[in-house]
């Protein structure tokens, strides 16, 4: 069957989980089949139909396709959306929903005894309708909506175990961080709107992603004599730099782990944090406006490539020194998303592209590779207490191997080997410096060294705690997945050889493939084949040869070199930095605003209400706040008068008028003696 | 349309009937209370369906009343008096279905109530500068003694500060048009208060007349906004006020003061508003992140909740002063938005937590896990909280982006600073939602003496009531056009284009 | 001697035997129509000055008196519902008993 999707319909992708997550809502707690079956039909509805779009985006690889809508008038203006299928858009479709399904899958197992289960599967959906926003979002406003969602959704998921009190501020940490990444993302947005009137990408010309618009951007100069395009960019990519973890706002990222493992496999593998790489990805005529430009300071992408040089290289080194399975591959997350946006920067974003999409899946395939060791091991999660666990669990070592292979880039079989070539071949032709390149070469050995340190404290050696001793493999509705995806993580690199690099050029809109021989640049390929087998020696020397003994037993490195491995554990101290800074500093300033509300404009108004009191208003509290001691003894003596008149008042009625008579005679005499005038 | 008056008339009548109806019983009282504001809102709506958006107030109803002074009663509607009667209605019926647990001189609550908000109706339909000052006294006066009645923490103290302040930012609004008045007779024009008489007026003031006028008024009406730095009155007294007044309080009598600003000092006094927009901007922008920071470190929930009305009105006032078509229609659908906002969380703090719990201290609250005990309450106010921090599918999203779209377009920077003031709400919302509703660490059990005294269950009227509010915030973010489609029609008419152009005719 | 000055002489006697008796009575009752003599000798005065004043305003004098007259009668009302609450209180009417409200 052939099947074809246009963009008119192109809302039915996420629209399909998002009515699954309302009917999650709506079903009662004990709903449990209801919401993980609405939940999973709707996952697997949404990868036909994005199937279908990918057919019809191949079929014409080059059309932006767009259905736009009028949502609201701002002003003279409208605020306008819209739905686009492009390449880009389609595949990425594909792999979020291919992806979901499988993750979702593999949390019926994994969440099966969770009190909450129907909750998690609604919240699920509503992350996976939002991820399926961004990508089909014709609007830069549309994608901030989704974008938005996204991050409420992965708030509810990373703080779902929120009675751990590290859950709940990991949610708020990520939420607040990724924030502060949307607010340049928002400032870019209206920005962008002011200069050019409109948020949408492609318009039959009109688009700001389109020559007239990007033109005009490009031409015009702001602050620091920027190109208005690069000042743009560069606001976005605040907001891309945020959601997927760059430096500096990398911090949420492996925090946000204490999220159920499905989750952290559905964020930190194909959703969420490639979200970012996909935004720039998509704006990517925007961010290159200024590429011809000469005499400007800087140009967007290049900021963008340094930035991810920097977090490709320092993913790495913190990788090596973590001990908690899930933190490990945290942070090679954080390694590889600086890859893709290094790749970005110098230029190739379809590079970028496809390591996102090989990474997505062999990430995931980690991921949870990681969740189901986690759930055999009784929620163990420290691999200097887990060991010995390629036995009992064959089917998640055979998977988590090729994903760690993978990941480190052994060559020519794996995926992640011929995306990772892609990004190092694109900086090694890039221009302007060879600095991202080397942070590339070295993240390469570091790679795959911290992985072989991975899996041969996880699964050689002996077990080195009592749950690591009594594991069993799981049931098949968490193993099938990890199949599926390891299946995937070997066969897609095949998508984008040198040879054939099929992705590239029909991401690019190319009907036609130009190959090139495997042994151009062959120097290159040479020299990182031959970085990662030194990362895995290395790591095979360190860490294999001589399996830890018992879990208390010291790291090998950490003897050789306790400092520097205590910083890097630390991970490098980022969040005390910010803690002693930034949240200092916000401390301060609301005690401060606080103190002020209190003291100052509350004394003001203190002060306002004595005024009234003088105007008549009688007020107890302003009464006794306005007496002074003058006043004070003022009124003592009057009391003290007062008392001497009052014995004048004896009670005797006959005293008192004895005194009438008294004064009506005194008066009688002075008017008689006055001559009666 | 032309019953839109009735609203008026009738919630005044239904005041008179609960008050009789109370000395029966309180239900009845709070049956007649709730007929009459449902019938208000019912002739909102049914004027709101036929009604076609045109630039400038179309007229009601047009009585001399006292012919010698030029004073007449008239009323009028446009877009905006039309979006914000309807809110008006909302928080009407919203604010009854949450009293209905008031049993104490019910009779007397609910006709303060309807008082309040027939003021409040008046002022939103009144075209005649000196109609409206009447009826916005008479929506001030209620407020007193429904606080220091059925009000809690601090409760004479609350209202006499919120009162003092009302009746300040009143004389300075009554100077000022009694100034205006009086220079309009001065300069040759018949005496009167009608708004468009005034501006025709004003339009041969001299520079020093329209800046000292614009002064007066403008401040006048921005104390009951929440203007930073007079906006102190407002926490205090959402923290004393009883839940429904602090609805009202926040829903729509905020709302007065920024009205006042729109309808009356900005269309008057436009070369006023040129000279004193950067104050007012900035003392918005400032209102909006100072007033965001103090609710981070507030202990007692509901004066967090006080503080954000106060940040999220100053997006209203930045956006009225910003003073252009993006800005101003984005005030009005901010002002929609955070009234209805603003009313679910009272309803959840005031209502369903402390009506229960009898605390209000986030330390006291975080001890119980109220998601178990609560979960419809713990629903719908993480709802609230997300419409609160500006999530897209509220409608507090689509109303601060338009305004900062507006402001972007006056100032990079101002647009900037308020950007800011959004990630501190979200800062600030989080916290309270975690600290509130999820801070139990305990997993299952209850704490023993909470499984031995359950919380009264949710009553059908707060259900109502919440979802009333939620169905509206969410209606408005998914289809802002809704509201937008009158706002923007009305400030075409020439009174508003004079203020949007800043005062060069 | 004129009219008039007969008519003050006679009022200030009737004064005096008021205030006299006023003073010197210990008994409530007794005082009250001491001071009611004192009200009518002031009535008279106010009569005597209409009546032989160069041009008497018609009815001026009467009314005033009339007035006075009302307001005596109250005041009488009062007086003796006071004297009756005394002597409920301390069984009976002298006055020197009577000295509670002293300051």
């Amino acid at each position: 069957m052939k099947m074809t999707l246009s963009a008119q319909h192109l809302w039915l992708i996420p629209a399909l989980p998002l009515l699954a997550a309302a009917l999650g809502a709506l079903t009662p707690r004990s709903g449990r089949t209801p919401a993980a079956g609405a939940a999973i039909g709707a996952m697997v509805l949404s990868f036909l139909l994005s199937c279908g779009a990918l057919a019809t985006a191949l079929a014409h690889p080059a059309a932006h396709a767009t259905a736009n809508f009028t949502w609201f008038a701002v002003g003279d203006g409208a605020v306008r959306l819209g739905w686009l299928l492009d390449p880009l858009t389609a595949f990425m479709c594909v792999m979020v929903s291919f992806v979901s399904t499988l993750i979702f899958i593999f949390s019926l197992g994994y969440m099966k005894d969770d009190a909450n289960f129907k909750q998690f599967f609604c919240f699920l959906s509503l992350f996976a309708a939002a991820m399926l926003g961004i990508l089909v979002a014709n609007s830069l406003l549309l994608l901030f909506v989704s974008w938005e969602l996204v991050g409420l959704a992965s708030y509810l998921l990373i703080g779902f175990w929120f009675h751990k009190p590290e859950a709940a501020a990991a949610a708020k940490k990520a939420f607040i961080v990724t924030r502060i990444g949307d607010l340049g993302f928002l400032l870019g947005i209206l920005w962008l709107y002011d200069s050019t009137g409109s948020l949408l990408f492609y318009d039959n010309g009109a688009g700001v992603l389109e020559p007239t618009a990007l033109g005009g951007l490009a031409a015009q100069t702001t602050l620091c004599g920027l190109a208005l395009s690069t000042a743009i960019g560069l606001l976005i990519f605040c907001g891309a730099a945020g959601k997927s973890g760059q430096f500096p706002l990398h911090v949420w990222l492996p925090d946000a782990m204490e999220g159920p493992t499905p989750v952290s496999a559905l964020i930190h593998a194909a959703t969420m944090v490639a979200a970012g790489v996909f935004l720039i990805a998509r704006v990517y005529p925007l961010m290159a406006a200024d590429q011809l430009l000469a005499g400007v300071p800087v140009h967007a992408l290049t900021v963008v490539a340094f930035i991810g040089a920097i977090t490709a290289l320092l993913g790495a080194l913190i990788a090596v020194a973590q001990n908690d399975i899930k933190r490990v591959l945290a942070f090679s997350t954080v390694s590889q998303l600086g890859y893709m946006m290094l790749a970005l920067g110098v230029g190739s974003w379809v590079a970028a592209v496809f390591h996102l999409l090989t990474h997505a899946f062999f990430k995931a395939l980690l991921f949870l590779g990681a969740g189901s060791v986690i759930h055999a091991a009784h929620h163990e999660q420290d691999i200097r207490k887990l060991g010995g666990l390629s036995q009992p669990l064959r089917v998640t070592f055979a998977t988590f191997a090729i994903g760690m292979m993978a990941l480190a880039g052994v060559p020519f079989l794996f995926s992640g080997f011929w995306s990772k070539e892609a990004i190092l071949h694109a900086a090694h032709e890039w221009e302007v410096s060879h600095l991202p390149l080397f942070a590339g070469l070295a993240a390469v050995v570091l790679t795959a060294f911290y992985m072989t340190r991975l899996v041969a404290e996880t699964f050689f050696g002996k077990a080195r705690s009592h749950a690591a001793e009594h594991v069993h493999e799981n049931s098949a509705v968490m193993t099938v997945p990890l199949v599926l995806l390891a299946v995937c993580a070997i066969a897609l690199g095949f998508l984008g050889t040198p040879a054939f690099p099929w992705l590239q050029a029909r991401l690019l809109g190319e009907t036609e493939v130009h190959g090139h021989s495997l042994l151009d640049g062959s120097g290159l390929m040479l020299g990182s084949i031959v970085l990662v087998a030194l990362g895995l020696g290395a790591g095979w020397a360190v860490y294999w040869r001589t399996p830890r003994a018992k879990d208390t037993s010291p790291d090998p490195l950490a003897s050789a070199a306790p400092a520097t491995i205590a910083f890097l554990g630390a991970r490098m101290k980022f969040d005390e930095l910010y803690a002693a800074t930034l949240g200092r500093l916000n401390t301060f300033l609301a005690a401060f605003a606080d103190f002020l509300d209190h003291w100052v404009w509350g004394g003001a108004v203190n002060f306002l209400a004595l005024l009234g009191e003088f105007s008549g208003t009688v007020n107890r509290e302003a009464d006794e706040g306005g007496l002074n001691a003058g006043f004070d003894a003022t009124s003592e003596k009057l009391r003290q008068t007062g008392q001497a008149y009052s014995h004048a008042q004896t009670g005797g009625t006959h005293g008192y008028l004895r005194t009438v008579a008294i004064g009506f005679v005194v008066l009688v005499l002075l008017v008689m003696l006055g001559g009666g005038r | 349309m032309n019953a839109l008056p009735c609203t008026i008339y009738l919630s005044f009548v239904g005041a008179l009937l609960a008050l009789a109806a109370g000395m029966r019983s309180a239900a009845t009282a709070r049956v007649v209370a709730l007929l009459t504001a449902l019938t208000g809102f019912g002739v909102a709506l049914s004027a709101a369906a036929h009604f076609v958006p045109g630039p400038g107030l179309q007229n009601l109803i047009n009585l001399p009343w006292i012919p010698d002074l030029g004073i007449r009663y008239h009323l009028a509607a446009d877009g905006i008096s039309l979006t914000l009667i309807l809110l008006t209605g909302i928080a009407a019926v919203a604010g009854i279905l949450f009293s209905w647990n008031i049993e104490e001189r019910a009779g007397e609550f609910f006709a303060l109530f309807l008082t309040l908000i027939g003021g409040v109706y008046g002022v939103f339909l009144s075209a005649d500068a000196f109609t409206l000052f009447v009826f916005y006294e008479i929506a001030i006066v209620p407020k007193y003694f429904l606080i220091a009645n059925w009000g809690s923490t601090n409760r004479e103290y609350g209202a006499m500060k919120l009162v003092l302040y009302s009746f300040a930012g009143s004389a300075l609004v009554l100077a000022g048009l009694l100034w205006a008045y009086a220079a309009g007779v001065a300069h040759g024009f018949a005496p009167s208060f009608a708004l468009h008489d005034l501006a025709t007026a004003a339009t041969h003031f001299t520079r020093g007349e329209q800046l000292g006028m614009f002064a007066l008024v403008f401040l006048g009406f921005a104390v009951l906004a929440g203007l930073f730095p007079f906006h102190t009155w407002a926490p205090t007294g959402h923290v004393a006020a009883p839940t429904a007044a602090s609805m009202l309080l926040a829903g729509v009598v905020m709302k007065l003061g920024a009205y006042g600003c729109l309808r009356v000092a900005m269309p008057l006094f436009p070369v006023g508003l040129e000279y004193w927009q950067p104050v007012i901007a900035w003392l918005a922008i400032i209102g909006i992140i100072y007033a965001g920071l103090v609710a981070l470190v507030q202990d007692d929930f509901k004066f967090v909740i006080g503080y954000s009305s106060v940040s999220h009105m100053g997006f209203v006032l930045l956006g009225l002063a910003v003073a252009n078509a993006q800005a101003v229609s984005g005030a009005v659908l901010q002002m929609f938005s955070h009234g209805v906002i603003a009313g679910l969380l009272f309803a959840v703090v005031g209502r369903m937590v402390y009506e229960r719990t009898h605390t209000r201290k986030l330390a006291d609250l975080r001890a119980l896990p109220l998601h178990r005990l609560m979960p419809f309450a713990a629903l719908t106010f993480v709802l609230a909280g997300l419409a609160s921090m500006g999530l897209p599918g509220f409608s507090g999203f689509p109303a601060e982006l338009t305004i900062l779209i507006g402001t972007w377009k006056t100032s990079p920077l101002w647009a900037t600073f308020a950007a800011v003031g959004v990630l501190v709400a979200a800062a600030f919302t989080l916290r309270v939602i975690q600290v509130s509703f999820f801070g139990s660490s305990d997993r299952t059990s209850l704490p023993a003496d909470a499984a031995a005294h359950p919380l009264p269950p949710i009553t059908w009227a707060e259900r109502a009531g919440a979802m009333l509010l939620i169905a509206a915030t969410v209606y408005v973010g998914l289809k802002p056009d809704v509201l937008l489609q009158w706002i923007n029609p009305a400030l075409q008419s020439p009174l508003f284009q004079a203020a949007l152009r800043g005062g060069t005719p | 001697m004129s009219p008039l000055q007969v008519c003050l002489l006679f009022s200030s006697a009737l004064f005096c035997i008021g205030l006299v008796g006023a003073l010197s009575r210990s008994n409530a009752i007794l005082v009250l129509l001491g001071i009611e003599l004192m009200l009518n000798a002031a009535n008279l005065n106010f009569i005597a000055f209409w009546r032989y004043s160069p041009a008497p305003a018609v009815g001026t004098g009467v009314l005033f008196v009339i007035f006075s007259i009302a307001v005596a009668a109250a005041e009488a009302a009062v007086g003796l519902a006071l004297v009756i609450a005394i002597y409920r209180h301390q069984k009976n009417i002298r006055l020197q008993e009577a000295n509670r409200l002293k300051g």
